[in-house]
């Protein structure tokens, strides 16, 4: 359990005051995939390099597992570091390094022989799915092929807590969710607790179940990632989070219904059961939807039949199916 | 003109020049070596930033620079004198040579380790290395075809050096020249000196270049 107290850092150059980061509390549980998602330059980089002590807060706590991080020695720091691995955006290998080499590196630093070292680093290689690239140079590989390598390292020494500072904001969407999976994974079957540190809200949508807003230096928002998504309280957060209202419906006198998922019915096809039901045709006039841990969540606008009849029958479908619903005259231009 | 006894004395300064400049260029390394990496390490943005050391050290580098290496050597004799006992003969000019180089192979150093991204290094930290482990695991390692460039530029630069040595007899290559070029005025002789250490120049130049270009593992 990481429990961050009245954190702070100020950068001083000069006359000059930066205040990165300013009075964070939060508590990341064991087993959490706890996400921070703030614009850049909120101090989400400091807050990460915070936690690990890479950079030193100058006020406040870190309990790491129950030890004070600031009140512990250098040596006895450099030795918490191995059960508190850390990922990058930029993947930070070694480049004069073979990919099994790179692995072995955090075991060397924790004193473990070379032949246990080099059996290790094979296992993880096959457990980040590059076990025929022992032999690579990071040059060699592509980006996503280097963050398994540099995650593999991460876990060599078999850490409690990985922070991920924007590891896929390099990668493009297809090699972002394969890494994003096997976080999960890794989360799942070796429950190491996860941080991730993103400016992206589908990283945390589609790995995250705790979630931190981070907004000027502040927290400004946190919670469980399904609460914070169906409804964000702070202006930051609904920035983020909600479709952007650049919606302008240019129907006018039309009848339509704003459907709103807020996670109470399943991810199913409800528009069709719709039709089929009620033996009629509905237009999909705009939707921004998602699904998040199986649930679904977001708006639809839907235009309704002229005959009344139809009308009452679809109200009817939705009640019994607990979506709720809000008439829109939509005479909006 | 070029007769058996002017073959074997070209050999023979051909020789002094070759210990001169490996013996300095060793020992100038040990000195310059670490000089560079406390320049690198006790730097701005450096693994463990120490402002005073890095001014106070970074002074006396630039002071030990900015003497012209042929006065620095006349200055120097009766230091020679004491360390070495002699103030002629090859032996005698490796100290002003590593004096010279040793600053200078401390900015060489220090500007290749510069060039490693501070993102690798953090990495490094953030799996608990300590700086010892970074210097010798990270630094070192990771600029070492730069390093090796480095290396391949010094050897040359005190080869040069050396040759002045032969004004105040310090022997080799550089007092043939000097003895049969300047006071005898033997074109012939002259051109064969700068041949045989053009020659000289590019073997190292070379074999510096192969080595490090071998050795990046960052070229595909």
């Amino acid at each position: 359990m990481i429990e961050l107290k009245h954190l702070s850092k100020v950068y001083t150059s000069g006359h000059n005051k930066v205040e990165a980061i300013k009075d964070i509390n939060l508590t990341i549980e064991d087993g959490d995939i706890f996400g921070i998602i703030g614009l850049s330059g909120a101090g989400k980089s400091t807050l990460i390099r915070c936690i690990n002590f890479l950079e030193k807060p100058t006020e406040g706590q870190v309990i790491f597992d129950g030890v004070d991080l600031g009140a512990i020695s250098k040596k006895e720091l450099l030795k918490k570091r191995q059960s508190m691995s850390m990922i990058f955006q930029s993947f930070n290998l070694l480049s004069q390094r073979t990919a099994l080499d790179n692995i072995c590196y955090p075991l060397e630093i924790a004193g473990v022989n070379k032949k246990e070292a080099r059996e290790r680093a094979r296992e993880l290689l096959k457990v980040v799915g590059l076990a025929d690239k022992e032999k690579s140079y990071p040059v060699q590989l592509s980006g996503g092929q280097q963050q398994r390598i540099a995650i593999a390292r991460a876990l060599a020494t078999n850490p409690k807590v990985l922070l991920c500072d924007e590891a896929t904001s390099a990668l493009d969407p297809n090699t972002t969710a394969s890494i994003l999976n096997l976080l999960k994974h890794i989360n799942q079957t070796m429950g190491v607790t996860i941080v991730v540190i993103t400016h992206e809200m589908r990283v945390i949508e589609q790995t995250c179940n705790k979630v931190a807003v981070i907004d000027k230096s502040r927290i400004v928002e946190e919670g469980l990632v399904k609460e914070v998504f169906t409804s964000p309280k702070s202006q930051i957060a609904k920035q983020l989070i909600l479709p952007k209202e650049d919606f302008v419906p240019e129907i006018e006198g039309l009848e339509c219904l704003r459907l709103v998922f807020d996670g109470n019915s399943a991810f199913e096809p409800i528009i069709s059961a719709l039709s089929r039901e009620c033996n009629t045709c509905v237009s999909i006039l705009w939707a921004n939807t998602k699904s998040i841990e199986g649930k679904a969540y977001g708006q639809m606008i839907i235009q309704l039949p002229e005959d009344d009849e139809k009308q009452t029958q679809i109200k009817q479908f939705l009640d019994r199916n607990k979506i709720s619903y809000k008439e829109e005259g939509l005479n909006v231009r | 003109m070029l007769d058996s006894a002017m073959v074997s004395l070209l050999g023979l300064s051909l020789w002094e020049t070759l210990y001169m400049v490996i013996v300095s260029t060793i020992l100038a390394y040990v000195i310059g070596l670490p000089i560079g990496v406390i320049l690198n390490i006790t730097g701005k943005g450096g693994i463990c930033p120490q402002k005073a050391v890095n001014s106070v050290l970074g002074i006396i580098v630039n002071v030990f620079r900015s003497i012209p290496f042929l006065i620095l050597l006349i200055w120097m004799l009766p230091v020679t004198k004491v360390i070495v006992g002699t103030m002629v003969g090859p032996t005698s000019v490796i100290v002003p040579l590593v004096v010279s180089a040793a600053p200078f192979i401390g900015r060489m150093v220090e500007s290749s380790l510069n060039e490693i991204d501070g993102g690798v290094i953090e990495a490094a930290q953030s799996m608990g290395s300590s700086s010892w482990q970074i210097i010798y695991k990270v630094l070192i390692p990771e600029s070492k075809p730069s390093l090796i460039i480095g290396a391949a530029i010094s050897i040359t630069t005190i080869l040069g050096y050396s040759a002045m040595a032969g004004i105040v007899g310090g022997g080799g290559l550089g007092a043939v020249a000097t003895n049969y070029g300047l006071y005898r005025y033997n074109q012939e002789i002259m051109l064969i000196t700068i041949v045989i250490i053009v020659v000289i120049v590019q073997i190292f130049q070379e074999i510096g270049m192969m080595a490090a270009k071998k050795l990046d593992k960052r070229l595909k």
